[in-house]
């Protein structure tokens, strides 16, 4: 496969498509907006927060494929996550995204489907566009009320 | 519209413009990216250098390195001499009048920050107006707002029309009695609209008010003669011109210049020092306070040697069969929308797909060699009022080829089999 098909696979390109959770919250608890100056890619995440779990979350916005295709993927990952399990991960995608490390090593197991973001860390220019909407989250989860940037 | 068949360029006298043979002075154009051949497109961003500026670059490195105006010793007048030299084919290049209407600052934005702090700050106060167009880059926007903000002036925009062009009587009707500087692009670097300035100039003038030109994206294009246009201030860069980063121009009236304070004070820029009081350098060096970008200078002379030496209107001629070359080709490709139609356009093509984010085009023709930039172009207001994120911009330089835009072409229709 060409790094090309590996960044633009199937999969990617159905959530670009057809973004899963793309809609405002009107219950939301937490919310944060990100921003990526370099592209103008926008994305405001929505979650509702309660007992220390992600009971829902959901995005709206715009941006590439790959900053859509991986907000689409993070909300149906984060679902029903605590707080400290969307940490870990938050950790786990950074470090598989700026490539540093070996996804098919047993320790990232708990990636799961978000490997087929993989890809993009032969991409450096797209790095930010994948990490946005983690970035957004993490924020929000920190009850960071600013605009969250890659910068 | 296929004026002209491939291969066969435009030419005019006896000579014929052989793009081939000024490829070959360009050795970056040679290269290879992901396999295939380097195809730029992004020469709105930079352009690329001619073998001659990068000798010149090192030649004054390898034997003319020095301080300028203050050794006696011989490496020092050499050095001063060549970069004095430089500002003297600046001044023809442009035809300014006089070589102390010719500062040497960093690029575009340093001459727009210099205006508006040293002449803003002392000719403008609260109440009073600047206009500058809807189409501006950042860089002749966010120095206004910082004057602004200093001093409670006012900034007021024109509007441009659906075709991305400047409207001169929108413009006609935001010039009142506080309207105190026009500051505007000569060519727009989003969308590549030519604006009228003559007649831009000639309107704000019959109300007493300086014009500022950012000429960032002109000069590589066009001939520009500041005494023509009439203009107050000229702002553009180096690097833009076929030349190095780091150095660029500002031209002003020398009787505005000389009533201007100094903008960064040091070396170089006065005469006289006393823990008293200090007396100013005189032209051009009054603005240029410390060691400047020397061999940037020299490059810059040379980029503009190297023009000197083409026929500028089968430039002209090649640069404009480029675009419409281009325009065609991509008109025809399907659910692509090019964005800026103006009646007058330089070396810009700007398009969206509405299914597909201008990054991912650019990702992908990047595979393909083709070099393009995706983003606002530092003119988000721009994409604001075209109702877009973010464009895909060819931008064309006098060394690119029909053969070049039909890569361009191919990649897109890979983006195409991409996003289905
Ligand atoms: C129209 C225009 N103005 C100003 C600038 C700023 O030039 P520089 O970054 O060289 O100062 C640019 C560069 O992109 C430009 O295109």
């Amino acid at each position: 496969m060409s790094e090309l098909d590996e960044l633009y696979q199937e999969v990617i390109l159905d959530h670009n498509k057809s973004p899963r959770n793309f809609r405002e919250m009107g219950n939301a608890n937490r919310k944060s907006e990100g921003y990526n100056p370099l592209c103008g890619d926008h994305v405001t995440v929505y979650i509702h927060f309660i007992g220390g779990i992600i009971h829902d979350i959901s995005f709206k916005g715009s941006g590439c494929a790959i900053s859509k295709a991986s907000a689409s993927m993070m909300t149906t990952e984060l679902k029903g996550k605590s707080e400290a399990e969307a940490e870990e991960l938050f950790d786990d995608v950074h470090k598989m995204l700026t490539g540093d490390v070996d996804v098919e090593d047993s320790g990232f197991d708990r990636l799961g489907k978000l490997k087929i973001l993989s890809g993009v860390c032969k991409f450096p220019a797209r790095v930010k566009c994948a990490s946005l909407a983690w970035h957004t989250v993490n924020a929000a989860l920190k009850g960071v009320d600013e605009v969250a940037s890659t910068e | 519209m296929k004026a002209f068949q491939k291969k066969q360029l435009p030419h005019s006298g006896d000579g014929i413009f052989d793009v081939e043979k000024i490829r070959q002075d360009f050795p970056i154009l040679r290269e290879r990216v992901h396999g295939k051949p380097l195809v730029y497109l992004d020469n709105g961003a930079t352009s690329q250098k001619p073998q001659a500026v990068i000798d010149a670059i090192s030649r004054y490195y390898q034997s003319e390195n020095s301080n300028i105006h203050r050794g006696v010793h011989y490496l020092s007048e050499q050095a001063t001499a060549s970069y004095e030299n430089a500002r003297e084919k600046i001044r023809q290049f442009i035809n300014a009048k006089s070589e102390q209407e010719i500062i040497f600052v960093r690029g575009t934005t340093e001459a727009i920050n210099l205006v508006a702090q040293s002449y803003g700050r002392t000719f403008l106060k609260e109440g009073d107006e600047i206009v500058i167009s809807a189409m501006e880059h950042h860089s002749n926007i966010v120095p206004w707002q910082i004057l602004c903000g200093q001093i409670g002036a006012r900034l007021r925009i024109i509007p441009i029309n659906h075709d991305g062009e400047f409207v001169l009587d929108e413009y006609r009707r935001l010039l009142n009695e506080k309207t105190k500087l026009v500051s505007i692009t000569h060519v727009s670097n989003a969308l590549g609209s030519i604006v009228p300035v003559r007649e831009a100039v000639r309107i704000a003038h019959e109300r007493g008010v300086p014009v500022l030109l950012d000429g960032a994206q002109a000069v590589p294009h066009l001939k520009v003669d500041v005494q023509e246009i009439g203009c107050d201030f000229y702002a553009f860069s180096g690097h833009k011109v076929f030349g190095p980063t780091g150095v660029g121009v500002l031209y002003g009236k020398a009787e505005l210049l000389d009533a201007m304070p100094p903008y960064q004070g040091g070396g170089d820029m006065i005469s006289l020092v006393t823990f008293e009081k200090t007396h100013y350098n005189v032209l051009p060096y009054k603005f240029e306070a410390g060691t400047p970008n020397i061999a940037g200078g020299i490059g810059l002379g040379a980029a503009i040697d190297y023009l000197n030496g083409l026929d500028w209107d089968q430039v002209s001629d090649h640069e404009k069969d480029l675009l419409s070359y281009a325009t065609d080709e991509l008109s025809a490709i399907e659910r692509l929308k090019i964005i800026g139609k103006a009646k007058e356009k330089a070396g810009v093509l700007s398009f969206v797909f509405e299914h597909i984010h201008a990054h991912d085009v650019g990702t992908i023709l990047d595979q393909e060699g083709v070099a393009v930039r995706a983003g606002h172009h530092c003119a988000m207001p721009v994409m604001q009022r075209f109702g877009v994120p973010a464009t895909a911009r060819a931008s064309f330089a006098l060394y690119n080829t029909r053969e070049e835009i039909d890569a361009l072409v191919k990649g897109i229709h890979r983006v195409l089999r991409v996003f289905g």
